[in-house]
């Protein structure tokens, strides 16, 4: 429900090139109708209003992932969150927080994007490669479904509060991402290429407190990858005890 | 200055597959204004189309036929070779994708799964759920971070530099620090996509602005097709997010307010699946006759996907259902979707061949950004994403063997010259008093929308055109609020806003001057295809005064003669 023709957006401001000026929270008054989402308000606060305010965005459609942020204290995609959704006509947009912010509401990915590529987030095949495709049962191709929906855009890694704590966490996105693969029946990694998240810092980090879930805009449940990356850490080293017995 | 061999800008599709396939060979950087998975290709939703020949329906299928219907969808505007080429390397490469990982939808034996899409006589779009864009993408950058290749994540592009017939590589902006550094390369090449964003309604991702089209003809390099727009038959009302083909694929109904299927009144033997220029003139026309609904949002048309039945629509389509619950609160499941035609897509672009290579020496593009032409007058669903991975490869291809043949030498003097004049324009959009840049860019997207739409005629092309001459002039006095060089995307907005002019003068002045009506270019006054006068590419080159100047080339023809387009 619209509560009024006028709501109140306080966003967040800060420069990090500017660094002594401490962040603020700045208002803008901006007329709403049924149906408006916080990125076309924010699209309009740019335009019309304030030519400097900063932040990202792209697709708005909910498939790009690049306007997560913190609205009125919860993560999730401003292109998706609809204005009338809230109890208030007052909305609080804050950057995605376990973040550098460069400026407003835009913040430094580059450790997110260092967690992902460290689990080497590619098909890997030692077979041949056929002709035509590699075949996959029906029933294979659902197992990868959750987290082949995963758009990377951090939502899971700015509401960990593991990442808070202990810097250089793996994160939720970038274990999905692995997970992705080891249940991918294409996929023909070794076992041992799950050692690199067999760390403090990498799966046994996770606190399983499903904080990711709960933002993940696309139903991913990255807890449930993490929870399987440990329970296949187990079995592997369980076969490789059993496995030097045999020798 | 920076120096690679290969220079790419755009992480989309065929951005990344030709990184991919010149990585091994030379010193290549990709330059990309947004991380590489935001790209619009993420959007592609319903498939990509390859004969495949897996679906059982689709066991007399061939790349022959994949051609014809492409061919014909293209109102015989596409140059045949090229179709041919493309059809040919669909089947490996969608296999390709495969091998790399993508997860398409399966079959029960275990292939690839292919539903039917609009003006194909067989169902040979393989997909990946509602989601072949997302999935293709991001197997591909997957593929691009496996092979290390170098990425310049949120640089933007400003300006490319083609002097003496030759490129010598571009100026590109660092955001994150503000730098505006020139990029030297041996060849360039553009995946930098289509220019949605030039029409008030339009599918696209605000990103689309047509830019990298634009800076290619003021670097003197031609346009081809412009004036050929998509409408997509069906977008959300409202937000105008693309409701995908496959939605019909899958036996989705097309309702007026009558509760007819009308579309049995236009084309019955294809019905819901003729080709998306038919459907979206079907739809406008019952529109505009008054079988449409009315909202708050404007007129529309109900897409109908109750009958599919729960589970169908929850494994085939549910990233549909997720939109149209997140932004228009209605679960298709239980009710119908209320769309409308919006702008969708670019045949038109850079003026390119069969080898992804202009007539600059040096300078290659692929994809939306780019015309071959393989989509003529009207571009088939499930084409495009077959053309970003097709032309990237063969792109990438073409670039290994001609600085095999011959290396070239970027000038960097031009290159310094060029950043001159690109902190010049900064200087001048920076200074305080002039006009904001959003009116113009508003103003421009209304005029698109009401006067180069599905239906045109001689007097609203040429009150559109001149409009467009009017906001041509007041750019020039437009300036934004702050001279910050860093993550300043007002300012950004306001260099692209003169690439978006130039694609909507080119767009507006080749659609004025076609007297005829041929796929996606429909005028009321001239209703006839006139294959006579009218079988010709228009190429459209900047002249000396900045406005585009107009002139032809022959279609090529192999096999297939133009005929009737019957569906």
């Amino acid at each position: 429900m619209i509560r009024s023709n006028y709501y109140t957006f306080k966003i967040l401001r800060y420069d990090a090139k500017d660094p002594l000026r401490e962040p603020y929270f700045q208002s803008y008054h901006v007329k709403v109708v049924s149906g408006l989402t916080v990125l076309s308000v924010l699209n309009r606060i740019r335009d019309e209003i304030d030519g400097t305010l900063a932040f990202r965005a792209s697709c708005r459609s909910a498939i790009c992932g690049s306007c997560a942020m913190v609205i009125n204290g919860k993560i999730d995609l401003a292109c998706r969150t609809q204005v009338a959704t809230f109890e208030s006509d007052t909305v609080i947009l804050e950057p995605l927080p376990n973040f550098e912010v460069m400026r407003d509401l835009v913040v430094d990915m580059t450790p997110f994007w260092e967690m992902y590529e460290q689990v080497q987030p590619y098909l890997i095949r030692e077979s041949a490669v056929p002709e035509k495709e590699i075949y996959q049962s029906e029933k294979d191709r659902k197992k990868i479904d959750q987290f082949v929906n995963c758009i990377l855009c951090a939502c899971c890694y700015g509401a960990c509060p593991v990442i808070a704590d202990e810097p250089g966490y793996l994160g939720p996105a970038a274990a999905a991402k692995l997970e992705r693969f080891i249940l991918d029946s294409r996929d023909e990694r070794p076992a041992d290429s799950l050692e690199s998240v067999n760390t403090p810092k990498g799966v046994w980090a996770c606190r399983t407190v499903f904080r990711c879930i709960d933002a993940c805009p696309k139903d991913v449940r990255p807890t449930d990858a993490i929870v399987n990356l440990r329970k296949n850490l187990v079995k592997n080293r369980f076969n490789m005890i059993l496995g030097s017995k045999k020798k | 200055m920076l120096y690679h061999d290969i220079l790419v800008v755009g992480g989309g599709l065929t951005g990344l597959r030709a990184a991919v396939g010149l990585c091994d060979h030379y010193n290549v950087g990709l330059v990309s204004k947004v991380y590489p998975v935001r790209s619009h290709s993420i959007a592609a939703q319903g498939g990509i189309n390859a004969a495949l020949t897996n679906n059982p329906e689709s066991k007399d299928d061939s790349w022959e036929k994949h051609t014809f219907d492409t061919i014909k969808g293209s109102d015989y505007l596409g140059d045949q070779n090229a179709i041919e080429i493309m059809c040919k390397e669909a089947i490996k490469i969608v296999y390709e994708m495969e091998h790399w990982g993508c997860p398409f939808s399966r079959f029960p034996d275990g292939t690839i799964a292919q539903r039917p899409f609009g003006g194909a006589g067989y169902p040979r779009t393989c997909y990946s759920a509602d989601l072949t864009g997302h999935s293709l993408l991001n197997t591909l950058y997957e593929r691009a971070v496996a092979k290390g290749v170098k990425i310049y994540p949120e640089w933007f592009v400003a300006a490319l530099c083609v002097e003496d017939g030759q490129c010598h590589g571009i100026i590109a902006q660092d955001t994150h620090t503000g730098a505006y550094v020139p990029v030297s390369a041996k060849c360039t090449f553009f995946g930098t996509g289509g220019y949605g964003r030039v029409y008030q309604h339009s599918t696209n991702a605000l990103i689309n602005t047509g830019s990298g089209i634009g800076m290619a003809y003021k670097a003197g390099v031609p346009l081809k097709d412009m004036e050929f727009v998509q409408f997509h038959p069906t977008s959300l009302i409202g937000t105008n997010i693309l409701m995908t083909e496959g939605c019909r694929g899958e036996g989705g109904y097309l309702i007026n307010n009558k509760g007819e299927r009308f579309m049995k009144n236009y084309v019955p033997h294809f019905m819901e699946l003729a080709p998306r220029d038919i459907v979206s003139r079907s739809i406008q026309t019952e529109i505009n006759e008054g079988r449409g609904f009315e909202h708050p949002l404007g007129k529309y048309i109900q897409l109908d996907l109750r009958h599919l039945g729960k589970e169908k629509i929850l494994d085939r389509l549910p990233g549909i259902r997720h939109i149209c619950i997140d932004f228009i609160g209605i679960d298709p499941i239980l009710e119908p979707i209320p769309i409308m035609p919006s702008q969708h897509y670019s045949m038109g672009g850079i003026d390119v061949n069969e080898r992804a290579a202009s007539e600059a020496k040096g300078f290659y593009a692929g994809g939306e950004c780019s015309c071959v032409s393989v989509h003529g007058a009207n571009r088939l669903g499930g084409n495009s994403l077959l053309e970003t991975i097709v032309f990237g490869k063969l792109a990438a291809k073409a670039i290994l063997e001609d600085l095999e043949k011959q290396d070239l030498k970027p000038n960097e003097k031009a290159l310094l010259a060029l950043k001159d004049s690109v902190m010049k324009k900064i200087h001048r959009l920076t200074q305080p008093g002039g006009e904001r840049p959003y009116t113009i860019t508003t103003e421009l997207g209304e005029v698109m929308n009401d006067k180069v739409g599905i239906f045109r005629t001689k007097s609203e092309l040429a009150e559109a055109l001149e409009k467009v001459i009017e906001l041509k002039d007041r750019y020039k006095n437009v300036s934004v609020s702050s001279a910050v060089l860093h993550m300043n995307y007002e300012l950004q907005s306001a260099i692209e806003l003169e690439f978006m002019l130039d694609c909507a003068h080119a767009i507006t002045l080749g659609a004025l001057l076609r007297e005829e009506s041929r796929g996606a270019h429909y005028r009321l006054d001239f209703a006839k295809r006139d294959d006579e006068s009218w079988l010709k590419h228009t190429i459209a080159r900047i002249g000396p005064d900045g406005d585009p100047v107009i002139s032809y080339k022959d279609v090529v023809i192999t096999r297939y003669q133009p005929m009737e387009r019957k569906y």
